[in-house]
């Protein structure tokens, strides 16, 4: 991939390209289509728990009532502040803004770590609540809606440990392009990386924006 | 290289409403009403996705045919959990 490499480099333009509009356009076209695999991805375990849910409706508002709101709903808006600074930082790789690209870099990784923070945090509470039925760990549940309340668990854990990697994956590649930034790269035509990684962004945080009402906001809260 | 690029206020309003719609979503929750909590926090859910996606993920600029992509994916999507919801939902088993 020739566009990753720094500004010293004399054309951010591929050769198997005519112009740079067309190599965007394959860029966008590209990750496009693998975040199209990533819908089908996560898809799959959304249609898990759609159908686990349908029949098991009581059990897992009563399971979703256990799951902190306040420190989910935080990390709802952690992940769409997030959003907005990734964007702004394309923004400014596209007008050469090199100290305000390395600052929405900073600020996204920085969120982007505050939300894995509580995430963790969370976790551990559930496993200090008994609520953590992996690993054959003790499940603490009324015996009568145990086994269902353990699958809402089982899915909870699951569909927000998978985010969690690909919000780690994510994060990796932004420290990346954090030093090539702080480094002079990635402006102008060279923009792409940041571009291509932020639709990877938005996406997971499309993914969290429909988690967190399927897991948090069940019963009524 | 410059395609149109987004612009600060438009992206803050975006935010903005992103925000808002979460606050929506929370108190929505808080309200009994049923069934339609599910098909409200998915109808908010699918609001917030669409903003994303068409501002902050410049689909707005994006070719026919990255629009055809996205629009098969979530197709595909929506015919797999139709037809499995079909399924289970006639099943009517004891």
């Amino acid at each position: 991939m020739s566009d990753l490499v720094s500004a010293h480099e004399p054309t951010p333009l591929a050769h198997q390209f005519d112009d740079l509009a067309q190599q965007n356009h394959a860029d966008d076209l590209g990750i496009w289509l693998f975040l199209a695999t990533e819908v089908m991805f996560f898809g799959g375990m959304f249609l898990g728990y759609t159908i686990y849910r349908g029949e098991y409706e009581a059990a897992f508002a009563a399971a979703s009532g256990r799951l902190d709101l306040f420190w989910g709903t935080l990390n709802t808006a952690i992940l769409l502040t997030s959003s907005l600074t990734v964007a702004l930082a394309v923004s400014a790789a596209d007008a050469s803004r090199r100290g305000r690209l390395v600052l929405l870099l900073l600020a996204t990784l920085a969120l982007g770590g505050a939300f894995l923070g509580i995430k963790f945090m969370s976790y551990y509470h559930e496993y200090r609540d008994g609520l953590m039925p992996l690993l054959g760990l003790p499940f603490r549940w009324p015996a009568e809606s145990a086994r269902e309340a353990e699958m809402f668990f089982n899915l909870y854990f699951l569909m927000t440990g998978v985010h969690a990697a690909h919000m780690v994956i994510g994060l990796a590649i932004m420290l990346v392009l954090l030093f090539k930034a702080i480094g002079g790269g990635l402006l102008g035509e060279y923009s792409a990386p940041v571009r291509i990684l932020g639709l990877y962004w938005h996406f997971v945080d499309i993914v969290w924006v429909f988690l967190f009402p399927l897991l948090y906001l069940v019963g009524t809260r | 290289m410059t395609e149109q690029s987004l612009s600060f206020r438009l992206a803050i309003g975006v935010y903005a409403a992103l925000l808002a719609l979460l606050g929506l979503t929370v108190w929505a929750a808080g309200q009994d009403v049923g069934r339609w909590n599910f098909v409200v926090s998915l109808l908010i859910a699918a609001a917030k996705a669409m903003l994303i996606m068409w501002v902050f993920m410049h689909v707005r600029h994006s070719s026919p045919l990255t629009k055809l992509v996205i629009g098969t994916a979530l197709g595909l999507c929506g015919i797999g959990l139709v037809l499995s919801l079909a399924d289970y939902w006639t099943r009517g088993w004891p």
